[in-house]
């Protein structure tokens, strides 16, 4: 049995991070990532990471500006953290090689973002995340004695101790089909948001809510599972992201009128305020008959300077060229919000710790809750690092602490009869995995979107617990071993209908409109009834409720105006 | 929505059979990407289709495949085009590309459909009708099933061959390290590969000689040799200028630019990291540059290369014309020599003369001017851009006609690259 002190899972930002965090502390590490590290979806990331590393800034306002973007839903014990660590975090990840852009001194430089009050976001081009992953993964390269890498091995459960603890899990070696119970002292979950439960999304094909269904399913609590970003600028059809940087530079959003429409909805802000502001006015501009035919608005560019766009937008001009056919340096582009990221997910503390004890999340995957209602633009990849690094640590701590008890065999051969049974449905008994995939997304993306109601959301809820049902039966045609792609794509849709329902029950709950959550039957904050986080706990009969409380350190909630 | 016929280069490893050719109808929009068809043949017909993809958006760099025999990823090629250019080869050669494939080997075997399984069997040409459009896996690697390849024996291990990681000497400072703005944009290019393989898979230097390092390979090497905050330069120079299969094995052939889906253009990272050893003044034990500095001397002095001089102005620069050889010089001439009869044999030198000096024809009329014209043009123009600092070519001018420029993603200019 394949062992290690600490077994990350999922190998994007948050996890390589966490994996390399882990090594530092002498523990031994054993990274698993069912697709090859580099290819994770931390990749998308493009516009920049935030930090008050300017000497005029603070990370007192890089806090505020974070609470205030999460509607006040973000707890601020944990957005304090992030805020006051993340300078030392852009420094290290500078030594370590990312090529971050320079001012004119040769020193790190900014770019302007969304729902910040000064210009805090270090950048590489557009790939910033693509930068800072590559830059880990040559250190994970360098330290390969201490990490070990399982590249393409795919993760079906969690396995637990007698004691309620995590102490491993059994996963599936893509390339060969052999099935391996692998045993820790600690487990981490890195596996990213669950953005393909929605269809489209700029979310890779990759993000299927893993992580968060696996800790689900051994009794985590997940916590703000209503929250779902959807980023103002996509592109209509594939979903494809337009960075928050176009705005950042200075381009402009203009409705079919050619009127610069954010002049309505956040005068200040203008294009730059948050990002469930932003999508809120399109969708409203698109809704009223002020959009294209085509159901956007348009992105405008030509008002940034080439020389600057080729600089600092480079992968936008090839998306523009390669997926729309617009030269962007040349022409507006036709965008419209579209499902971008998960803020709820599984519940943390500051540690990553999980309230099951061995079992960590960071990243998109947990909830710690920095996000709160809506997360700021390039305030993710500063919460891959942050959280990765401490759940890296504490994990260590606690490898060192424990000694550490043998996973059961029992949990593989659950596993083994789990697939065993998904290969002995016959071709046309029930449905196709694709079938019932595209209805999940395509009801999701209808019903629990930019706006919500109550008749809609119950919709989306009785769509998903049917779909639960005939994905019991749904049948595959691939019954090899070697690179069986079709069986993972059957286990995945379980992990994104659970994902689904979780956040359908959030978002009936939640009666009140505040940050990504918006009822059109409820379009009033409630910070009365509802300045409460709604944690869910599965059960046999589907996802209990219950409430706790957001940790208010120094700012109370006040309007929220841009 | 338009129908289209993929047709598909499969192989089950499980199966027992060699690889074999399937077809595909699938039906989408001609924006959407030959990506987007295969996953439609997969959920709708074939779920057992093997192809790696996640982002479908050219950034994760899952995908590399070959299209109509071309390397790239399989995200960014829109279906449309891709039919496009399969009718374009259909109608200028009476073939399409499945019927030019190069053999395919299999992990841990030997080279499929020649030693170990029936050669694939060639589908008659379709007369009428659009010509189908052909997806194989890449080259210059293993495959696994279908599209999938084993990336790790001929791409992860190459990369790991060139230290890729930064060495800073000391402590790093308190804050960032100071470094010239232009440095960070130049090695942005090479930062911008995703590691899809496409480069290597159009190899040819790589199809001749596997232990080639290859393109990702040493366009991540001059992500660090350009890095100024790295301190051991001329130590990974020196590493890549003296291993045989290293900076001089490139032939200037331009594949790898014209397939790199996101504009690092590896050979021009090469010929920098050429530049860059020529500087350290590395003489490596192949006068790999001598030779190219004699190669560049010889045309600029002659209009076209003169075979007679090359050997003797790599080895014993600056003797053009004067032969007086250096000892060294002179054994690796008589080194060279079954090289030059083989290549007299093959028709590749056109005859003995030519290795004579002294009997170099000239060029005819003003030909020799216009040549020396251009390397004025291009040392007058010598200044180093690439894609992040400059654009594309004519992107920052905007007069209409130089619009054509802009239809090549990989063109930056690079005076090195001649």
């Amino acid at each position: 049995m394949p062992t290690h002190d600490v077994l990350v899972i999922g190998a994007g930002l948050a996890g390589q991070r966490a994996a390399l965090a882990a090594a530092e502390e002498g523990v031994s590490v054993g990274i698993i990532s069912k697709v090859h590290p580099v290819r994770s979806h931390s990749n998308a990331a493009q516009g920049g990471i935030n930090a008050a590393l300017n000497p005029d800034d603070t990370w007192e306002s890089h806090a505020f500006d974070t609470v205030k973007g999460s509607d006040y839903l973000g707890d601020q014990d944990a957005i304090e953290v992030m805020a006051r660590e993340a300078p030392e975090e852009i420094l290290e990840m500078e030594h370590l090689g990312v090529t971050f852009h320079r001012n004119e001194e040769g020193r790190l430089g900014t770019r302007a973002f969304g729902g910040a009050s000064a210009a805090r976001t270090y950048y590489v081009a557009d790939i910033t995340g693509q930068a800072i992953m590559h830059v880990l993964y040559e250190q994970l390269m360098k330290y390969s004695e201490q990490v070990a890498r399982y590249e393409e091995w795919f993760c079906t459960s969690l396995a637990m101790d007698e004691a309620g603890e995590c102490c491993g899990v059994v996963t599936r070696n893509i390339a060969d089909g052999s099935m391996e119970l692998f045993q820790a002292k600690a487990v981490i979950l890195a596996c990213g948001g669950n953005g393909q439960v929605w269809k489209p999304t700029t979310n890779a094909l990759i993000c299927t809510g893993d992580g968060i269904a696996m800790a689900y399913r051994v009794g985590a609590k997940l916590m703000d599972m209503e929250m779902i970003q959807y980023h103002p600028t996509t592109l209509a059809g594939k979903g494809f992201l337009i960075t928050e940087g176009a705005r950042g530079e200075g381009a402009h959003l203009l409705n079919k009128n050619g009127e610069r429409f954010m002049e309505k909805y956040a005068p200040n802000k203008m294009e730059l305020a948050s990002r469930d502001v932003v999508s809120r006015a399109e969708q409203t501009e698109i809704n009223e008959g002020r959009g294209f035919p085509d159901g956007t608005v348009a992105l405008d560019i030509t008002v940034v300077p080439k020389k600057r766009v080729h600089e600092a937008l480079r992968e936008i001009v090839l998306v523009g060229r390669d997926f729309a056919g617009v030269d962007i340096t040349r022409e507006p582009i036709h965008i419209k919000p579209g499902n971008h990221y998960t803020m709820g997910g599984v519940k943390t503390d500051v540690e990553g710790r999980t309230d099951i004890p061995g079992l960590y999340a960071a990243g998109e995957t947990a909830c710690v809750s920095v996000h709160g209602g809506n997360r700021l633009g390039a305030n993710s990849l500063l919460d891959t690092l942050i959280f990765g690094r401490h759940s890296g640590v504490d994990a260590a701590k606690r490898a060192k602490r424990i000694e550490g008890s043998k996973p059961s065999k029992k949990v593989l051969e659950e596993e083994e009869a789990m697939i065993a049974d998904i290969n002995s449905r016959e071709k046309g008994s029930g449905r196709r995995v694709s079938e019932i995939k595209l209805e999940l997304g395509q009801t999701m993306d209808k019903y629990v979107a930019v706006f919500r109601d109550e008749a809609g959301i119950q919709q989306a809820l009785e769509t998903v617990r049917r779909l639960k049902e005939e994905a019991q039966s749904a049948y595959i045609d691939d019954h090899g071993a070697v690179f069986n792609q079709d069986l993972v794509a059957a286990i995945e849709l379980g992990y994104m209908i659970d994902n689904a329902e979780c956040t359908c029950i959030a978002a009936l709950e939640r009666k009140e409109s505040r940050g990504a959550q918006y009822r059109t039957d409820f379009p009033e904050r409630n910070d009365e009834e509802w300045l409460k986080h709604i944690d869910l706990e599965r059960t046999d009969d589907g996802p209990e409720l219950s409430y706790s409380e957001v940790t208010i350190t120094q700012w109370q909630p006040e309007a929220r105006t841009y | 929505m338009a129908e289209y016929t993929i047709k598909v280069r499969r192989f089950q490893p499980e199966s027992g059979e060699g690889p074999y050719w399937e077809e595909f109808g699938v039906d989408l929009e001609p924006s959407l990407s030959v990506l987007d068809a295969l996953l439609q043949a997969k959920d709708r017909d074939d779920g057992s289709l093997a192809v790696r993809c996640s982002c479908r958006a050219a950034i994760c760099g899952s995908c590399g495949m070959k299209i109509n025999g071309q390397s790239t990823l399989g995200c960014k090629t829109q279906i449309g085009e891709a039919q496009e250019q399969a009718d374009k080869m259909l109608s200028a050669t009476g073939a399409t590309a499945d019927v030019a494939e190069s053999p395919i080997r299999g992990v841990g075997e030997g080279i499929m459909g020649t030693e170990s399984g029936p050669d694939i069997e060639t589908a008659p040409l379709e007369v009428d009708g659009a010509a189908p459009i052909v997806i194989e896996p890449m080259g210059n690697m293993p495959v696994v099933k279908d599209l999938v390849t084993d990336m790790e024996s001929t791409h992860w291990k190459k990369i790991r061959r060139v230290t890729p990681w930064l060495l800073p000497h000391g402590a790093p400072p308190e804050r960032e390290y100071v470094v010239e703005p232009e440095s960070m944009i130049d090695i942005t290019q090479s930062m911008a590969c995703i590691q899809c393989g496409a480069c290597v898979s159009s190899c040819l230097s790589m199809e001749a000689d596997p232990e080639f390092i290859g393109p990702a390979a040493l366009a991540k090497a001059y992500r660090f040799v350009g890095d100024p905050r790295d301190a051991e330069t001329v130590e990974r120079l020196t590493d890549l200028a003296h291993d045989p299969h290293g900076i001089y094995d490139c032939t200037h052939c331009f594949s790898c630019v014209d397939a790199c889906p996101k504009g690092v253009a590896p050979m021009d990272q090469i010929m920098r990291l050429r530049r860059k050893a020529g500087e350290e003044g590395i003489h490596d034990p192949n006068s790999g540059h001598d030779h190219e500095i004699a190669f560049v001397k010889i045309i600029e002095k002659k209009g076209t290369l003169d075979e007679s001089l090359l050997l003797q102005e790599s080895f014993a620069p600056g003797v053009i014309g004067k032969l007086k050889p250096t000892k060294r010089a002179i054994r690796e001439m008589l080194g060279s020599l079954p090289t030059a009869f083989r290549g007299i044999k093959t028709g590749k030198m056109r005859s003995l003369p030519k290795l004579i000096p002294g009997v170099h024809h000239k060029l005819p009329g003003g030909a020799q001017d216009e040549v020396k014209a251009i390397y004025e043009h291009a040392e007058a123009h010598n200044e180093e851009f690439n894609l992040y600092i400059k654009g594309e070519e004519g992107d920052l001018v905007d007069e209409p006609d130089v619009e054509k420029g802009a239809e090549r993603s990989t063109s930056p200019e690079n005076p090195e690259a001649k």
